[in-house]
């Protein structure tokens, strides 16, 4: 490795339980010393490949290389394929923190000492100081049953981290405390990280957590790396629309390049930073609700719209305004604006992130069955007369428009059926992403509001399925 | 006495007749002579009659052995079962507990005669296989009870910690089982030092068992005696089980 500073490089590693790839290509490199977050939605894979550097679980492909003291007193570079969890220089802070129960508070932080055999008096030192470094001198006696939730969660870290590790694993290790002990929590594990200059990876699904925490975070959705930043880095310009989602509140808009630093969305055009993305293309556009300037009268103002809601927040007031042009958006202000007011806005063009349209319709892996069924989803959909070949079995692509697809309630009334997975609004719409039963993906544009998990029909007219088979792609 | 508790009258009658009337007619016997007047001449017998004694022992000694014999063979059956890696199917476990759905008796009879046709002779060896025989699934299902519902992570822990598979084993996995061992040792410990059938099949009644004399006692019509021996038994059972274990609220490993 040429970069010394590097203390975990994780290249292309994959993972499957069963048929599901929960890990696909990640590549990774962690730094000494830094406070790494894995964020990401349950089921993300975070867990997972946290579970792989710990060694309780083995990787399909890829290689994880840790640096590693050889006996000889010399740090080497490795790669740990098969070395068992006991053997790497890590330690673990526990989702239910894992506390041995038939022991104390007092052994359960000796007990990596005991193992590696460090002198009697040495582990007592060194247990009464990581005690008083988690405020927790006084409990060495305690049945570790008797503790609350967030004592029982110091206790962890002090049994994880009294070992001196290289790295220390945190898998989730605030989510089961209450909202205001997360928080003070939070501070101690940033000031604990930097007392001692142990490289942490830590992972959670809670954003603000990771926000607040992290020197780096690692972004995962469905077992890929989404982004890899800064906080401020991730909060600003998120490169997708996920990670916008994701991360803080957004608004989330459709709109068209109409050319270098110029883009067009909620039917005006403004002026931009961004470069590079043709001529009128469509674009995600990402707006903080911070971001956009609100006024009865404004200087400037670059549109209008109407307040429909007005809410206090603690800090400042969260708005909904309908522009002028029918769309939605958040606002945040620390002044009120009267509901049923029109109001001029502005947003200056280095608080708009255009991000490039992960896809623009819908291109699914079908096969032909006659010249006007497919097979898709597993299921059989009526389609568009296919022009050319039209041999049964051939395998091709149909494509779909997301506006063009019906959802319906009761799953027997769609050709096929999915599940609800991901739910964007967008201003005027939302864009759905329904996992089919073959576990397949479909994008979905609607004004009907779905939710999360929501089991759905999936039904699309014959005339709005275009099938290319796939030697037609190849001319 | 409020309505709801009045659901209770007929479980109270049903333990009055089939509980506490015995315990205290095995009581009223024990301690009368064959005239009813007052004695306490069974007691003191038991502990001047060296026959009476020396089978005691004996009775002892095989409940140990057996108890010892079931752990050794139980514990490791029961790991394996509860571990996923190595057991992927619920009906391994069943064929274990299998036995125990089939008559106690039947079984030792079937052994009995499966140890004629193969001509061993009968003796310590013949009884204590059929005791483990018998004894065997209640030692090995509240041990599976405890290692399936320990969370997996203890183990992950001690390893993450730098525990070697073995140090896992004796420093987290086999202490926090202690309760399902505990639950074992009962079940198969009592039962065995009042058994007499396996005894008198395996053994042709050549080995006696403290089973078998108060057995003997109550069918040659010794009624005070033979009181006084399953008094003197159930004494040893009830000290047992309070040396063992304890509160019986923290045995968590249940019984079948």
């Amino acid at each position: 490795m040429s970069d010394k500073n590097i203390i975990i490089d994780i290249e292309h590693l994959s993972k499957s339980f069963g048929d599901h790839q929960v890990l696909k290509d990640i590549s990774l490199y962690i730094r000494k010393g830094e406070f790494v977050t894995l964020l990401g939605p349950s089921g993300c894979g975070k867990t997972t490949l946290l579970r792989m550097i710990a060694g309780f679980l083995q990787p399909d492909e890829g290689t994880i290389m840790m640096e590693w003291d050889s006996k000889g007193g010399k740090t080497e570079f490795r790669d740990v394929a098969g070395i068992p969890p006991h053997q790497r220089p890590l330690n673990t802070v526990f989702q239910r923190y894992a506390l041995f129960p038939h022991l104390d508070v007092y052994d359960n932080i000796a007990f990596g000492l005991k193992l590696q055999g460090v002198p009697k008096d040495e582990i007592d030192t060194r247990v009464r100081k990581v005690l008083k470094l988690v405020s927790m001198s006084d409990y060495e006696d305690r049945d570790v049953e008797s503790l609350s939730g967030g004592q029982q969660q110091r206790v962890a870290i002090a049994r994880a981290i009294v070992n001196r590790p290289k790295v220390l694993l945190l898998d989730e290790p605030l989510a089961a405390l209450d909202l205001k002990m997360r928080q003070d929590m939070q501070i101690e594990l940033k000031e604990m990280h930097q007392k001692l200059g142990i490289t942490f990876i830590y992972v959670t699904h809670d954003q603000s957590e990771a926000l607040t925490l992290s020197d780096t975070v690692v972004v995962m959705n469905e077992g890929k790396i989404q982004q890899i930043g800064t906080p401020i880095d991730i909060y600003n310009e998120p490169v997708n629309s996920f990670v916008a989602d994701f991360i803080g509140e957004s608004n989330i808009l459709n709109g068209t390049m109409v050319h270098d630093r110029k883009v067009n969305f909620i039917g005006h055009d403004f002026e931009c930073v961004d470069e590079g993305f043709g001529e009128n293309n469509p674009v995600d556009v990402v707006i903080r609700p911070e971001d956009v300037y609100l006024g009865y009268e404004l200087e400037g103002a670059q549109f209008s719209g109407t307040v429909k809601s007005c809410v206090f927040k603690g800090v400042h007031y969260e708005m909904y305004v309908e522009t002028d042009s029918g769309n939605e958006l958040q606002i945040q202000d620390y002044d009120a604006f009267e509901p049923g007011r029109t109001v001029q806005m502005l947003i200056h063009p280095d608080d708009i992130q255009v991000m490039k349209k992960e896809r623009v319709e819908n291109v699914i892996d079908c096969k032909v069955i006659d010249e006007t069924h497919i097979e898709m989803f597993g299921e059989e959909f009526e389609c568009a007369p296919i022009s050319g070949n039209v041999e049964s079995g051939i395998p091709a692509k149909a494509r779909i428009q997301f506006s063009k697809v019906d959802l319906m309630d009761h799953e027997e009334e769609g050709n096929a059926s999915g599940e609800v997975w991901f739910i964007l609004y967008k201003g005027n719409h939302y864009h759905l992403t329904v996992k089919t039963e073959s576990g397949e993906y479909v994008y979905v544009d609607t004004n009907d509001i779905w939710d999360k998990g929501d089991l759905v029909g999936i039904k699309i007219l014959p005339e709005d399925i275009t099938v290319e088979t796939v030697d037609e792609q190849e001319k | 006495m409020s309505k709801r508790s009045n659901w209770a009258i007929p479980y109270l009658i049903f333990l009055v007749l089939f509980v506490v009337l015995p315990l205290v007619l095995i009581v009223v016997y024990a301690l009368q002579d064959g005239n009813g007047n007052f004695t306490l001449s069974n007691v003191t017998r038991f502990f001047t009659d060296s026959d009476a004694l020396s089978t005691f022992a004996v009775s002892v000694e095989v409940a140990i052995e057996n108890t010892l014999i079931c752990l050794l063979l139980g514990y490791p059956a029961a790991y394996i079962l509860a571990d996923k890696n190595l057991n992927k199917s619920a009906v391994t476990v069943i064929l274990f507990i299998l036995p125990m759905w089939i008559n106690a008796l039947m079984r030792t009879l079937a052994t009995a005669e499966l140890f004629n046709v193969f001509g061993f002779t009968l003796g310590k060896g013949t009884l204590l296989f059929g005791m483990v025989y018998d004894y065997l699934p209640f030692m090995i299902y509240p041990i599976y009870n405890v290692l399936l519902k320990m969370d997996k992570s203890y183990a992950e822990a001690a390893s993450d910690l730098g525990a070697t598979p073995v140090q896992v084993f004796g420093k987290v996995t086999l202490p926090l089982s202690m309760p399902g061992i505990f639950s074992g040792i009962l079940m198969v410990f009592m039962p065995t030092v009042s058994t007499f059938a396996i005894s008198e099949f395996l053994t042709n009644n050549k080995i006696k068992l403290f089973g078998t004399i108060i057995q003997e006692n109550i069918n040659s019509s010794m009624w005070n005696y033979g009181a006084a021996l399953s008094l003197i038994m159930l004494v040893i059972i009830g000290l047992t089980t309070i040396l063992l274990g304890g509160d019986e609220r923290e045995v968590e490993g249940g019984t079948i």
